[in-house]
Order: C-alpha cells, then structure tokens, then sequence
C-alpha cells in the first residue's frame, strides 16, 4: 500500500506548538508512506484539492490527514478519498490538535507525539480494507409510543406526511399529561381547546392508526424494518362495538374505583370513560372494582349496553406491526412528593400536589372548578405554593431543575386570584427560571398584577393548627423567618422519567441517563435522534419540558423520520462484525454478549455456526473482544488493526 | 523519533469513541494542558478492548496503559461498559500473576463533556507511572519467546 501523510497547520492552532514540516520529514520514514507534506488548513477546498492531486499524482492507496479530530472532519475527507476513487475506509486520521497541539505547550514534545500518532495511524492503514454498504428497502411507516402532546404531534406530522403511523398508547386515552391541564401558560388558554382538536385529527386520520390501553411487548429488527409486538389490555369491553354512549357507566352500582385520571381526588365507577373529550370514547372496566368480575354478581352493564360491547372473559391480546422507525414520546411522571417528611409526607389532605390542583381548577374535573379544600370542601382563603419540591434536591436524588414548575406555578397562582378575588397566594420559590418567550413576563405578572406574594427561601416544616395549616419557611432575602396560615398547600412537584421508562429503552436498544431520562444522539446537533438509527425522541420522555418545547420536539422527530423515509433504500454502516466460518467453533458466547441480537445462530453442513446480520450490527465490538476464537472481527477495527497501532507505539 | 529520553515514558490510552475519545477531545477544546507522555488508539466500545491487547501492550514495553469509557449506564452500546468493567477487573487482578504491576494499568471512566476530568485523569495516571518509573523489561530469549506466544493467542 502507497501512503500520503497530510499534516495540516490548522492556521497557527497546530504550527503553534507543533512543527508540521518535521512531522512531515519524519513521517516519510514510516513503513508504507510514499509521500507525506504539511498544508496549510487540509479540511479547506485547495487542501482537498491538494490531496486529490497527491493522490492521483503518487498514485496513493491510502491516506493519512493528521489535523483535528475525527469526529470534525472525518466524514469530510472520506468524501475526498471518494472524489479522487478511493474507498473511503481507506483513510487514518490522526488528532494532532486536540490531543497534542492544544493540550501541550512543549513543541518538542508536540512534534515527537505527533510523529507517533501519525505512526499509528499509518500502521492501522496498511491492515485497512475497502469497505462496502450494502443496501435494504424500508418500510414507509412509523411506531409512536405514547400519546401525550409530543407524540399526538410527531403521529399527526408524519401522517400528514404521507407516513401510515402506528400510535401506541398505554392509558385508555391520548392526551398525556396535558389532557389534565386546566388552563396553559404563559397565555393561560385552556387545555383542551388546544388540545382537543389534535385529538380528533388523531382518531379521524386515515393513516393513523391508534392502540389505546396498550403496550410494547416485544422489538425486534432494525432501521427501515422493525417488527413490533404490542400488548392489548383486556379492557373487558369490545371496542369495536362500543360507542362510548355512557349508559354503562350511569347505571354501574359501583362507585369506588380510584379516579387516576383526577388525580386520585375522587373516586368514579368500576367502567369509565376517563374524561368526556376522551380519544378513543370507549369504556373500560376496572376489574378491582367491577362485582362481575370480582364476585360474578351484578352485570349490570352488559344488561343496559345497547350494542352488546361488554365482555367480560376478555383476555389481554398480542399483535404484531412492522414499522420503519420508532419515535418514544413517553412523556413523564410526577415525583412522589410523599418522601417530604417536613411537608407532612401525605398525611395532611389539604397538601396537595399541583396536577391534583390543576384538577381541582378544571371545569371538568371532580369539583367543576371550584377551589375546595379536600378536608372540608371550604374555599381557601391562604394558599401557599411551594417550589421545587422533588427538584434541585440532591437529597432526594432529583438534583436536576424540572424546567416548568416555576411556569406552571405562576399560572396557578393567577388562576387561584381569577377563581376566588379574596385569596391570597404565597410562593416559596429557590429562584425563578422562566427563560422562555414571554415567561418572565408572565411570571411578573403574578406577583405585580395578581399580588402573588413570592418568598425566596425553602419550607422546613408545615403543621396543622386548627383547621388550619401553618407553613414555616425561611424569606431568605429580608433574613427572617415566616409563617403563614394556610388553608391550603399546593405542591410543585418536579418530573421524574415515566414508570417504565427504562423498560421500553431496553426493548429499543437506546440508552438513558441515570435519571432514566432517554438519552439524545448529541445533546447539540442530534436532539432528536437516538443511538440506535431509526429511534427518535420527542418530549419529556428526554428530559422535563413545558408544552411548546414537547410540540416543537415531536415536529423535530417526524422531520427525522420523513427524512429517513425520502429514500426507498437505505445505506448500512460497513464498520460491522463478520464471522470467519471457518473459525467460528459455535460456542455462541457472541449471540449472548451482542446488545442488539444481531448475532443468529446458523447450521453450516451440520455444525453450529454464528452469523451476523449486518443491518442490525451496530459496530460495538463486544463480541470480537467476545470470542475465544478471534473468528468474529469488528471491521475496520480489527484485532490487527488495533495491534497495529500498538505495535506501532511500542516500537521495540 | 523515539520517545524523549528523560522525560517521558510510554503510555499508551484505549478510548472509547463516543465518550472518553470525546472527552479527551474536549480537554482539547478547553485547552486544559495535560502531560505528553500518553498516546490514544481510539476503539468504538470500551467493550471492544480485548484484555489481552493491555497484556500485549505491557508486554511489548509499554510504561502504562490506561483505558477510559462511557460512565456505567451511559454507554452507546447500552452495556459494552459493563462488559469492559468486568473484563478490566478481572484483568487487574492477573497482572501480578504475568509478574506486571497493577498500578501500570488503570480504567476509568469519562463522559464526553468532562474535559477537567480527563485532564485530571491522565495528569494522575502519568505522575501515577513516572513515580513507578520505566517499566522492566523482559530480558533477552525470553521476551520474543513470551511475545510470540502473545500473537498466538490473539
């Protein structure tokens, strides 16, 4: 193999501490380098130029480009090798910049580890191999799991896109978290004005189609071809005859179920429709409670259904789709605020937590509307919110900022002074982090204009007196000590990743952080993306975010799926394993270790042997560093090749 | 050019792509100035290093070998890390065995935003090996005797 070596001064970013001619001078030494040169900045177009002309000229094989790091300019002069017909594995580059010129200050020292690192990477070189992808049609259709804002819009622009979309909700209906809300800020319109109306594009598009109460069983295959099992939870009633008429539940004896949907703040009967705008309307029975079920007594429901939908010997159901790509939009979960011991630890019914309030709030919630303190349905006259409760905490293991209940508590302060004008409402807050357009506006709004009153300090205790409540806290701007009377204390809970949610990531292979939250592909330019290709992100199952920034993020993903979709074929990623069949003793220590199964077992003329299915290899190499045999390579990455490298720097 | 006599010893540092190689890439950025004694062969996974290339590397007259991946949990490969933790441990605790000092090897983890980190971790690691000084080398018939049987295991 015929080498260049290209060392690039990168301006005076590189020629400052390294001296590029030496690098040059000593390079044309290595084993392989026919030519070697130092250029000014190699990634501009005469440096590209430059190196094509090399190429041509010396009639190279390979090249070398020592400069910045790969993950800048990698792609870039693989382009290159491509323009002057190389393959583009063939090609090493050396970071002599971020690893040598910016990190020391010796240029002698510079000069020699540059040396070394272009040895390196010119010994890897020789053991390169051109590489080739392969190509695999898609399938021009999409899996959305979860139903809440950001996964409503993500389904409704793919559809609008011209994508077939898989919606994949695990409640009995869509709308998430924001189905719940009242009224939004910073304009404080109401919820399901807005949101509403997604809903039903939802329920009438024709290519969407919507499993509700349902779940991921099973993910398998890979970008352009996944197959997907879901989980149908019995609901007990046959949704394709039921019409959500309501009869059912008006004439159901049974009033105890929990009500989730309200937050627990009151009960409903054992079949619900969980709120009148409800996408799909169709009933579900609560097992636990239904007398049927439970007892075999009763069947009321099944009496008065007049299309017969009730069914109760339903059993869960598994069916299987197949998509192109997957967007998760799990959403979040409320922090259990209960572990606050100094905040009564949920033995004082008139703490509540803010989604409880929001409910309260609502027209459509469990008291219309009206504020009434959960002990004795009186109005309150003192409300007290408290911030950050399950955020900025290390103590309780939530040190991140949940990101809107600042927000959301300024909306509920204004709510509570338009609901009762003779309330006054007192926010103990950490800081106010309103950063986005016409947050802190609004935010101002609530303390001029509404007279919220907002003390800078933490609670340390509450405890009732009377019917009464007493909150001591810290005002830590006027440095004394508070108390209030409340009659009512609402919550700001902060957001954890939603239950389940590090379920889901192992059955799409993506990874999350130790919060649970899922993990994007670069937390600058890959927001939306996963490390597993054809997996998007959208909404809070990311990280906490208010509306606007959850909507915004579902466009993002359906933008990256209809990218994806605007091929027919897809390219795959030659840097895969491949097994050596005739070294390959089938212990099948591989399949175990691959994180993605990508590894099968096949039979060679009666023997077992493994196979790599390369359009799901992602090039991880655990099973090369795997195998007894050394028969399974990582290509590109090789145990030569690396040896190579090694050989190279411990030169003895 | 051979190693400068005197004043550095030879480290060589297995990487892992997505987080160590960019968190070393970010000490860059940072300018946070680092010995130079150390030498980076990038991998894709901390999950790909074969122990056997850190006994190779000893072997073949390394001063130090340091290898660095994604924090547990984190990795892009969901769990090559966990493999490399065990493999690495495993690896640690065998050195002496092949009559190699343990403190000549080390593994840590570093995300690709913790540039200080990094500088932090090579600055001890290379103090940490100029403190153990050159490695010894295998004498004479020996080393090619035990370095060929390194090849053939691999």
């Amino acid at each position: 193999m015929k080498i260049g070596v290209f060392i690039c001064h990168c301006g005076t970013n590189i020629e400052g501490t390294v001296d590029t001619a030496a690098v040059a001078e000593a390079s044309r030494e290595f084993p392989g380098v026919v030519f070697a040169t130092d250029t000014m900045y190699a990634c501009s177009e005469p440096g590209q130029d430059g190196i094509i002309e090399a190429i041509k000229e010396h009639r190279l094989d390979g090249v070398v480009v020592a400069s910045c790091t790969p993950r800048m300019h990698e792609p870039t002069f693989r382009r290159t090798l491509e323009r002057a017909g190389l393959n583009r594995y063939l090609f090493e580059m050396a970071n002599i910049r971020e690893h040598v010129s910016w990190v020391g200050k010796d240029r002698e020292a510079n000069t020699n580890k540059a040396s070394d690192l272009v040895r390196m990477a010119a010994a890897k070189l020789l053991k390169n191999r051109p590489l080739f992808s392969k190509q695999f049609p898609v399938n021009k259709s999409v899996m959305v799991v979860g139903g809440g804002v950001a996964g409503i819009q993500a389904a409704l622009d793919c559809a609008n896109g011209g994508l077939k979309v898989v919606l994949v909700e695990k409640e009995t209906t869509i709308g998430g978290k924001m189905a719940k809300l009242d009224k939004t800020f910073p304009t404080v319109d109401c919820s399901s004005c807005v949101l509403g109306p997604l809903m039903v594009d939802v329920a009438q598009h024709p290519n969407i189609t919507l499993h509700a109460y349902s779940e991921i069983k099973e993910v398998n295959g890979y970008v352009g071809n996944f197959e997907i099992q879901i989980k149908k939870k019995a609901s007990y009633v046959n949704w394709d005859l039921c019409t959500g008429c309501g009869l059912c539940i008006e004439k159901c004896p049974s009033r105890k179920a929990t009500d989730f949907f309200n937050e627990k703040l009151a009960t409903t009967k054992a079949i619900n429709i969980p709120f009148p705008q409800a996408i799909p309307k169709k009933a579900k029975i609560d097992p636990e409670f239904c007398m049927k079920i439970q007892k075999d007594k009763c069947g009321v429901c099944a009496k008065v259904c007049p299309s017969e939908a009730i069914d109760f010997t339903q059993q869960d159901e598994i069916i299987t789709e197949n998509v192109g790509a997957v967007v998760a939009a799990t959403g979040y979960d409320l922090f259990d605020w209960t572990v606050y011991g100094e905040y009564g630890g949920g033995k004082y019914p008139d703490v509540i937590t803010s989604l409880q309030y929001e409910r309260m709030l609502s027209a459509s919630g469990p008291s219309e509307g009206h504020i009434k303190r959960p002990s004795d349905g009186k109005e309150p006259k003192n409300v007290v919110f408290i911030q950050c409760v399950g955020s900025r905490d290390k103590s309780v293991g939530r040190p991140y900022c949940s990101g809107f209940c600042c927000m959301y508590t300024a909306k509920q302060s204004i709510l509570t002074k338009d609901h009762l004008p003779d309330s006054q409402s007192h926010v103990f807050y950490m800081d106010i982090r309103s950063p986005g357009k016409m947050y802190d506006e609004f935010t101002r709004r609530a303390m001029e204009e509404y007279g919220a009153n907002y003390i800078r300090g933490r609670v340390s205790m509450i405890y009732p007196k009377g019917d009464k409540l007493v909150v001591r806290g810290a005002d830590t701007l006027m440095g004394a000590q508070v108390e209030i009377d409340a009659d009512l204390v609402v919550l700001a809970v902060g957001v954890e990743s939603s239950v389940g949610a590090t379920d889901l990531a192992k059955k799409l292979r993506i990874s999350y952080d130790n919060y649970g939250f899922y993990m994007e592909g670069h937390p600058k330019l890959k927001p939306v993306e996963t490390n597993t290709a054809g997996v998007y992100l959208a909404g809070a199952c990311q990280g906490p975010k208010d509306i606007p920034a959850s909507v915004a993020q579902g466009s993002a993903a359906a933008s990256k799926v209809l990218g994806l979709f605007s091929q027919d074929m897809l390219a795959s990623d030659p840097q895969v394993s491949v097994v050596d069949i005739k070294r390959c003793i089938g212990c099948g220590k591989c399949i175990q270790t691959c994180p993605f199964g990508a590894i099968k077992e096949i039979d060679f003329r009666g023997m077992k042997k493994a196979e790599v299915i390369e359009t799901i290899c992602q090039g991880c190499g655990i099973c090369t560093a795997t195998c007894p045999q050394g028969a399974v390579q990582l290509q590109h990455f090789t145990d030569n090749q690396i040896l190579a490298e090694v050989n190279a720097v411990c030169r003895f | 050019m051979p190693i400068l006599e005197g004043k550095e010893l030879r480290i060589v540092g297995f990487l892992c792509n997505w987080c160590s190689y960019g968190g070393a890439d970010t000490a860059g950025v940072g300018r946070f100035k680092q010995p130079t004694d150390l030498r980076v062969i990038k991998v894709p996974c901390s999950g790909r290093i074969d122990p056997l290339f850190i006994v190779k590397t000893l072997m073949s007259g390394a001063d130090g070998v340091l290898v660095s991946g994604c924090h547990p949990r984190d990795c892009h490969y969901t769990e090559g890390n966990f493999y490399a933790r065990r493999r690495l441990e495993m690896l640690k605790r065998f050195l002496p065995i092949m009559g190699i000092d343990a403190k000549r090897f080390e593994y840590t983890w570093v995300s690709a935003s913790e540039g200080q980190r990094w500088q932090e971790v090579v600055t001890k690691f290379t103090e940490q090996i100029h403190e153990l000084g050159p490695a010894p080398k295998i004498a004479g018939a020996d080393a090619e005797e035990t370095l060929k049987l390194m090849e053939a295991a691999l």
